[in-house]
């Protein structure tokens, strides 16, 4: 780890003043001046600990006032500060009623130890975890490099990576929350750099490789997530979030799947579903959505929806598991709607 | 040596004990009972350092702070194979709080610039006045690199066109961790080295074609295995002061005198010039015998710099340079009668342990069963990878993985109960009385058909065995010293790996004097005492405790002459019972053990005692103390056949050690060896990229290893034996609690879902693949 100063903002506006890039900016073209910020801080220290990035100065947003609450109107629905922790998100009472998917979504992500310090917006903004990305050692695209490393058909070790829009970089966005968020129609709240809040769907918040490959987010280089907002659910909405690991007690998604459905008796009148460590960024499956808008739920009709989702995976060398893994988990969660 | 008969108890309570007659050396003392009539030895004595390791005041190596002491960081190869053409050291030299820059190969070559031959290969040392600065400075060190074609998977290094690791014949590499593993590198060709024809104790035998021909069934297969690294808590390092009288070596270390023997041959020092000092030990494994290259390299900085020089690796340094469990590619052949007879074994195996060798597999196929007909070669395979070394039963935790699941499935076969099968092919008493109490425990009898677990999330059973050996370190001194003032003291250079050596040093000497665990303060992990053994091979009870406990008896008769000199009695009249001495005739003539010792006309009388290379145990040299470690362990699974999850949900693990001393903590040991095994079976494993040659996963992020959801609840059985080869008759349990687990789950989740895997670890990606040919 470099040496660094540190900068304690007091407010949004201070904030924005004192930096000048992001650290996805400083990663892909290092000017070696950059000031970003750190939230809660688990993803920005991984980076320094790796050296992959040598920052100049830590814009520190974690104790802006203001930024730490969550409110919940019935009708509205819930707006999350950017710096609420993850375990007071889980623990929080108006989640686990209102919004099922988000609390066990959120309940799975990392571990206790690290719920009580990473923080929503730290949770969306957080890099992917490729391996050969984190790794000062292989310069990929993502990194201004001239390669995916894993993609390659003979080295790649690409187990964990994208089977679905992997044409480019084919890692996994890391946030599985954001597959819950993504189902839930949330979306961001951005203060730029002019002071002016935009609201941002989280579908359009992450950018994906094709557009963009040196981001995963919209977030420039004056940009700050305030608040995340989730709309109230209709009446007779129910959610289900199954994340699914290959180790229980603190493991990053092999794959996961949230699905928000408005029910009427056993007719599906509307429905979201989401899928995580599936592609490059939390996508929707719009196709499978489709099959069940309007029909009822029941074995057939949801592993149709299954089958359907997973229609445009393309695996990579060690990846193909994913395909019967996810058909497996969608149809779980869609089962618990019924 | 003078001699005298002696009656043991021998054989296993509630099984076939008996009594054995064993001429042992004169000087020792007469047998133990078992351990239902001893008082400490046997009993759940809680941990002497427990407290100061929970409340962190244990000060372990990366702890030591001296004063003037610099902070070094090793520069490491990031380039898998090349010839190095130039090092520029001189922007590390000029920054400031930088005091020395040291090259690794102008310890051996100063006039070559050397070859990297993996990632991670040490370059260059810095010692500096603070971490920070020296890890600053490395990155100010310029490499310039002639970068060469590497190979790193152990097929594509058969290859004939596959680049070379070595162009010349190796010699044999061993340290002391090392046993029982092919090290011949002058055989073969290319990459290729070997094979060895044989294991240690045992080897080829019999005619094989002639077996098969004989066999009703035959089982073939191959298995796969794949690199594991130690991860031991506390990484490899040291802290050194080297200064005009000698050296002080702070170690975390399995062997304080294997470290201290290699510096002072590299530095052509006298041994008594280099102290190793290793008080508390993160874990090692089998990875921590050397001083390694960080040991001569720290060493080197101090006296460059002629202050205290810390060295301790980071994670990732650990995972590159420091050992690995190598990996393997074992077909096994099997050939049996219908009524289960072995009729022949036949085994080859290819492991590579990347730069350096010892990745032969075979003994637990030459040793465990009974089978007249056997051959095996293995062959050590060279890439540019880092090092393997010996780890908890090196070779046999690969190889049980294959012969156990091989026995399964010939069991199966033959239409034969597992249990029932190895009954009647494995002699060893000890694994029968395990398997007999094990499967009651675990309740084996409710063990369903192989694919008959209904709905998607299926249950299976299954289990595996295995046999180490009981080795002695024939070179293990141990001294017992009681002071005028009363107090008792135990010296040795034994290190306490982490199991509880103290505590059970303490246990024997209490037991022998009579007196409380409290009572005796033990001295241990330093080379100014004398030399105790190196915790390798599961030898450190077998080997310490026997001259501790005769060291403690022969202390106590010569407190005997002086006490029975007052008395005006002979001393054979004096015992030791509570804390007291006494008479044995007259029990009202007694004095307390403390006021016994102030008869001393000295400050302290003591007695050092070794097993030294001419004495094996009640027989000289290769005597009866070397025999069978046997364990059998049963796993319950849980997979879910939909998601590939697998949960292991239990272990039944049944073991023994001879007379175990100190039930707590061989439990615990039992546990860290079925903890690891699951980890090996399910989670762990080295991730390599072919085209960079480099470690990927080297953190402990991506490097998956089992936290508390994922352990199993663990029950173990210890079936007391008593073989009746030494003072204390017992052995440790290190190596035996680690072999059988993966091969046991393997076969219970085989049970489970009706399809074997053949390849660890098994993970939801080898479940779903194996169980859903069709996807792509």
């Amino acid at each position: 780890m470099n040496r660094f100063s540190w900068y304690e903002a007091k407010s949004v506006e201070d904030a924005l003043k004192n930096a000048n890039t992001t650290l996805s900016e400083e990663l892909y073209s290092p000017s070696n001046e950059a000031a970003f910020f750190k939230s809660g801080g688990i993803d920005v220290l991984d980076f320094l600990k790796e050296g992959l990035i040598s920052p100049k100065t830590i814009v520190n947003v974690r104790d802006i006032p203001g930024m730490d609450k969550i409110e919940h109107e019935h009708n509205e629905g819930m707006t999350i500060g950017a710096n609420v922790t993850l375990a007071e998100i889980e623990h929080h009472p108006d989640v686990a009623i209102n919004f099922p998917a988000l609390q066990m979504a959120v309940a799975h992500a990392a571990t206790p130890q690290l719920r009580n310090m990473s923080t929503i917006a730290g949770n969306l903004a957080q890099r992917t975890r490729c391996w050969y990305f984190r790794s000062v050692d292989h310069q990929c695209f993502r990194k201004n490099g001239d390669r995916c490393f894993a993609r390659h058909s003979e080295t790649g070790q690409n187990e964990g990576h994208a089977i679905i829009n992997n044409g480019s970089c084919v890692s996994v966005h890391a946030s599985s929350i954001a597959t819950a968020l993504l189902a839930l129609k949330a979306s961001v709240v951005i203060q730029g750099g002019d002071m002016k809040k935009k609201v941002v769907s989280i579908e359009d918040f992450f950018v994906s490789p094709m557009q963009d490959i040196s981001r995963e987010n919209i977030l420039g280089k004056k940009d700050l997530i305030t608040e995340i907002k989730v709309p109230a659910p209709s009446a007779n909405t129910k959610s289900f979030y199954i994340k699914q690991v290959a180790r229980e007690s603190y493991d990053w998604s092999l794959a996961d799947v949230a699905v928000v459905a408005e029910m009427k008796g056993n007719t599906c009148v509307d429905i979201t579903i989401a899928l995580g460590a599936a592609a490059p960024t939390p996508i929707r499956s719009y196709e499978a959505e489709k099959i069940l808008k309007g029909e009822q739920l029941n074995d057939m009709s949801i592993t149709k929806a299954a089958e359907k989702a997973m229609e445009v995976a393309r695996p990579l060398s060690k990846n193909g598991y994913k395909i019967p893994l996810f058909k497996s988990i969608i149809v779980r969660a869609l089962s618990e709607l019924i | 040596m003078d001699t005298k008969k002696e009656k043991f108890p021998h054989g296993i309570p509630g099984y076939n004990l008996g009594e054995i007659e064993r001429e042992i050396p004169a000087e020792d003392p007469p047998a133990w009972p078992i351990n239902d009539e001893l008082r400490v030895i046997g009993k759940r004595v809680p941990r002497l350092d427990a407290r100061a390791k929970v409340t962190g005041e244990a000060k372990y190596t990366s702890d030591i702070q001296l004063p003037g002491m610099l902070y070094a960081k090793m520069l490491r190869a990031n380039v898998a194979h090349a010839k190095i053409l130039a090092i520029d050291t001189t922007l590390a030299e000029k920054l400031p709080g930088v005091h020395a820059v040291h090259l690794m190969h102008e310890m051996d070559d100063k006039d070559h610039l050397p070859m990297v031959k993996f990632v991670g290969q040490p370059i260059a040392g810095v010692a500096a006045e603070s971490l920070d600065i020296a890890k600053e400075a490395i990155k100010l060190i310029k490499v310039k690199y002639d970068e060469k074609p590497f190979v790193i998977d152990l097929e594509d290094a058969l290859d004939a066109n596959a680049p070379l690791v070595y162009d010349e014949p190796i010699a044999e590499q061993r340290d002391g961790g090392d046993v029982g593993v092919v090290h011949d590198g002058s055989k073969g060709k290319g990459n290729l080295r070997g094979p060895s024809t044989s294991s240690f104790w045992g080897g080829p035998r019999g005619d094989v074609e002639k077996g098969f021909a004989e066999a009703d069934v035959v089982v073939e297969r191959t298995y796969r295995t794949q690199v594991h690294t130690h991860v031991p808590l506390e990484t490899h390092g040291v802290v050194i002061d080297w200064k005009p009288e000698g050296m002080t070596v702070y170690a975390s270390t399995q062997s304080t005198k294997g470290v201290r023997d290699e510096l002072a041959t590299y530095f052509d020092l006298p041994k008594s010039q280099v102290r190793v000092i290793c008080q508390f030990m993160g874990g090692g494994f089998g990875a921590k015998h050397s001083a390694g290259t960080f040991g001569p390299m720290a060493a080197t900085l101090s006296k460059k710099t002629g202050r205290p020089v810390w060295l301790m690796l980071d994670r990732q340094e650990e995972h590159l340079a420091e050992g690995n469990r190598p990996n393997s590619l074992h077909s096994l052949k099997i050939g049996a009668k219908k009524d289960g007879t072995l009729t022949a074994i036949q085994q080859k195996s290819h492991g590579t342990a990347g730069v350096a060798l010892g990745a032969g597999v075979g003994r637990i196929a030459q040793i465990l069963y009974e089978c007249p007909n056997f051959t095996t070669e293995q062959y050590d395979v060279l890439t540019h990878a880092g090092p393997g070394a010996a780890w908890r039963a090196p070779g046999n935790v690969q190889g049980a993985f294959g012969v156990e699941q091989a026995i399964d499935e010939l069991a199966e076969k033959l239409k034969i109960d597992p249990l029932t099968l190895r009954d009647k092919i494995d002699k060893s008493d000890v694994r029968k009385v395990e398997r007999m109490r094990g499967a009651e425990k675990f309740g084996w009898s409710k063990r369903q058909p192989a694919g008959s677990s209904q709905g998607p999330v299926k249950k299976g059973m299954g289990m595996a065995q295995s046999t180490w050996p009981r080795f002695v370190h024939l070179d293990s001194s141990v001294e017992v010293k009681l002071y005028k003032d009363g107090a008792v003291e135990v010296r040795s250079g034994v290190q306490d790996i982490g199991t509880g050596t103290k505590t059970i040093l303490a246990q024997v000497v209490a037991e022998e004097l009579g007196l409380e665990v409290s009572d005796v303060t033990v001295r241990i992990g330093d080379t100014v005492f004398p030399d105790g053994p190196a915790s390798g091979g599961s030898v450190v009870t077998g080997s310490i405790t026997p001259p501790t406990r005769n060291a403690a008896y022969q202390v106590k008769l010569k407190l005997f002459d002086l006490v029975a000199k007052e008395w005006k009695t002979e001393a054979n009249k004096l015992t030791v019972k509570d804390g007291m001495v006494v008479h044995m005739d007259d029990s009202s003539r007694k004095m307390t053990f403390k006021d016994a010792l102030k008869s001393l006309r000295t400050g302290h009388i003591s007695v050092l005692a070794s097993r030294g290379d001419d004495y094996g145990g009640f027989q000289q040299s290769w005597g009866l103390a070397y025999g069978d470690l046997g364990s059998v362990q049963f796993a319950e699974v849980t997979v879910d056949t939909q998601t590939g999850l697998i949960k292991v949900d239990r272990i039944v693990a049944a073991h023994s050690c001879a007379r175990p001393l100190n039930i707590g903590q061989l439990e615990s040991q039992i546990n860290g060896g079925v903890i690891q095994g699951v980890s090996y079976a399910l989670y762990e494993a080295r991730v390599m990229d072919k085209g960079t040659g480099h470690f990927i996963n080297a953190n402990v992020d991506q490097y998956k290893m089992p936290y508390a959801m994922e352990i199993p609840e663990i029950e173990s059985i210890l079936v007391e034996e008593y073989p009746a080869q030494s003072s204390t008759d017992a052995y440790g349990i290190a190596e035996p609690a680690n072999i059988a687990t993966a091969a046991a789950i393997a076969n219970a989740v085989y049970n489970a879902i009706g399809v074997r895997i053949f390849e660890i670890p098994i993970t939801p990606a080898s479940i779903l693949n194996a169980l859903n040919k069709d996807y792509e």
